[in-house]
């Protein structure tokens, strides 16, 4: 086995972060390793962590790593932040609200950029569950902001999926993404220190009556202070009653299922497209098709199928 | 493949403006870099473990209070005795000019003071990153 896997397994947080970043820049080595790591995994619960800039989302993952590292529960977090589209370049801020967890060994934080690749974010965040799972983690944590489709794809990855608001929301439903709440397995309403909460949560409750009227299963709305460690055990209680009920109605292995499903399927995309969109001898037949399309010499079906023709042959 | 370089931008200390490395901070994103931003009131140990996990090339640390010399020199130390020999080390702020090349001997490799523009820093990072 890979040296750098071995370590891994073991915990190693050095290791960890050299694989994650073999990963993140689709490093060819990356392959075999995750060969070797597969068969470790599974053992992870995941919390997916989306909803509104700034709602205290890094803030709730503190407060709930600081409660599951109680219960002796090993956590990873995976903390995503936007990549500038104009320079390629990231602030990734989220790391502020949990500087107390630096210096515990059973805590491991990884800030990562969307990096806007075609769907490159995805694939990566597959590889980097993945391997804060073989590593030991009970629980791994994914927290994005919910805006983009990329984030939407992302958070799809988690077990849990928590989106978080904050009291005078109106607006702030407009500012996420509809499948944002869509995917909420669990509403939190944060900042309940402000003024607002009841209309909130008022708000957020007549969405879910007409969203989900077909599910055995009413989305809850909980509130939170997350600055004043309010509202944390609740939250885990739910989190727990959630797992529960997805392993009581054999949800949990049919949504494995669909995040292998979706993960082969990014992995096929992502090597298809490097492959046309990389590859010499491609990248030229595709300017020129392009060029033909723009001079109205050739439609873009026929286009996509000289292209394809060439692999599918 | 897609390499970029990774910076973890700290504070160690107790001064509480962290105007200057935020400002640094967005010129390193803006030049294509990930930066990883800890914030205040940094312990050698927080910095060190956080540039393990996020595996960065480079540590910034930015500091005001005039205790630069302890604390700059505990990072390096820390990383010496992890055997961590890849991660380029940069400081700035108010820094006399006396102490630069104690500084640069004990491994903070670029020292920069007040009024240094930030492509200056940028230039520095692209050519000294050890990876
Ligand atoms: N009033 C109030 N402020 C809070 C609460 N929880 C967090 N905050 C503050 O809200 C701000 C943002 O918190 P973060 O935890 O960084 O929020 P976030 O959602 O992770 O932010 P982004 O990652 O930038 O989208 C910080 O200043 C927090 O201290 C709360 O319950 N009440
Ligand atoms: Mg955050």
């Amino acid at each position: 086995m890979n040296e750098i896997v071995a370590k891994v397994l073991k915990g190693d947080a050095r290791s960890i972060a050299r694989l994650i970043t073999l990963a993140e820049n689709n490093d060819p080595d990356v392959m075999s390793a995750m060969k070797d790591i597969h068969p470790h995994t599974g053992n992870a619960y995941v919390i997916g962590i989306t909803g509104v800039m700034g709602s205290g989302k890094s803030t709730l993952i503190y407060e709930l790593t600081r409660e599951y590292r109680q219960q002796g529960l090993k956590v990873g977090i995976i903390a995503i932040d936007p990549t500038s589209p104009f320079s390629g370049g990231a602030l990734l801020g989220d790391r502020v609200r949990m500087m107390e967890l630096a210096t515990d060994d059973g805590v491991f934080i990884r800030s990562m950029g969307t990096r806007g690749m075609l769907g490159g974010l995805t694939s990566a965040v597959y590889d980097v569950v993945e391997i804060l799972d073989a590593s030991g983690k009970d629980i791994v944590m994914v927290e994005t902001v919910g805006i983009g489709q990329a984030e939407v794809d992302v958070i799809k990855i988690a077990d849990t999926t928590l989106v978080v608001l904050v009291p005078g929301l109106g607006d702030s439903i407009q500012t996420i993404k509809a499948g944002v709440m869509e995917i909420a397995d669990i509403f939190v309403v944060n900042k309940a220190d402000r003024s607002g909460v009841e209309q909130t949560i008022a708000e957020i409750e007549s969405y879910i009556d007409i969203a989900n009227t077909d599910r055995d299963r009413k989305t809850p709305v909980l509130s939170t202070i997350a600055k004043e460690s309010k509202g944390i055990s609740e939250l885990i209680y739910e989190i727990d009653k959630h797992r529960e009920y997805l392993k009581k109605t054999k949800r949990f292995d049919a949504q494995r299922r669909k995040r292998y499903e979706a993960e082969l399927v990014e992995i096929i995309r992502k090597r298809l497209m490097d492959f046309i969109f990389d590859e010499p001898k491609f990248t030229g037949k595709v300017e020129s098709l392009i060029d033909q399309m723009s001079k109205k010499e050739v439609d873009p079906y026929t286009a996509a199928d000289e292209i394809l023709g060439k692999i599918l042959k | 493949m897609e390499r970029k370089i990774r910076v973890l931008v700290a504070k160690p200390g107790l001064d509480g403006h962290d105007r200057g490395a935020k400002i640094v901070a967005r010129a390193l994103r803006d030049a294509g870099m990930e930066v990883v931003y800890t914030g205040l009131h940094q312990t050698a140990e927080m910095i060190v473990e956080s540039a393990v996990q996020e595996d960065v090339d480079v540590i910034g640390l930015s500091l005001l209070s005039g205790a630069h010399m302890t604390l700059f020199l505990d990072v390096t130390q820390l990383l010496k005795k992890k055997g961590i020999e890849d991660v380029l080390v940069v400081g700035g702020g108010i820094i006399p000019e006396e102490d630069v090349p104690k500084l640069k001997k004990a491994g903070v490799t670029g020292v920069f003071g007040p009024g240094t523009h930030c492509e200056e820093i940028v230039e520095f990072i692209r050519k000294n990153v050890k990876r």
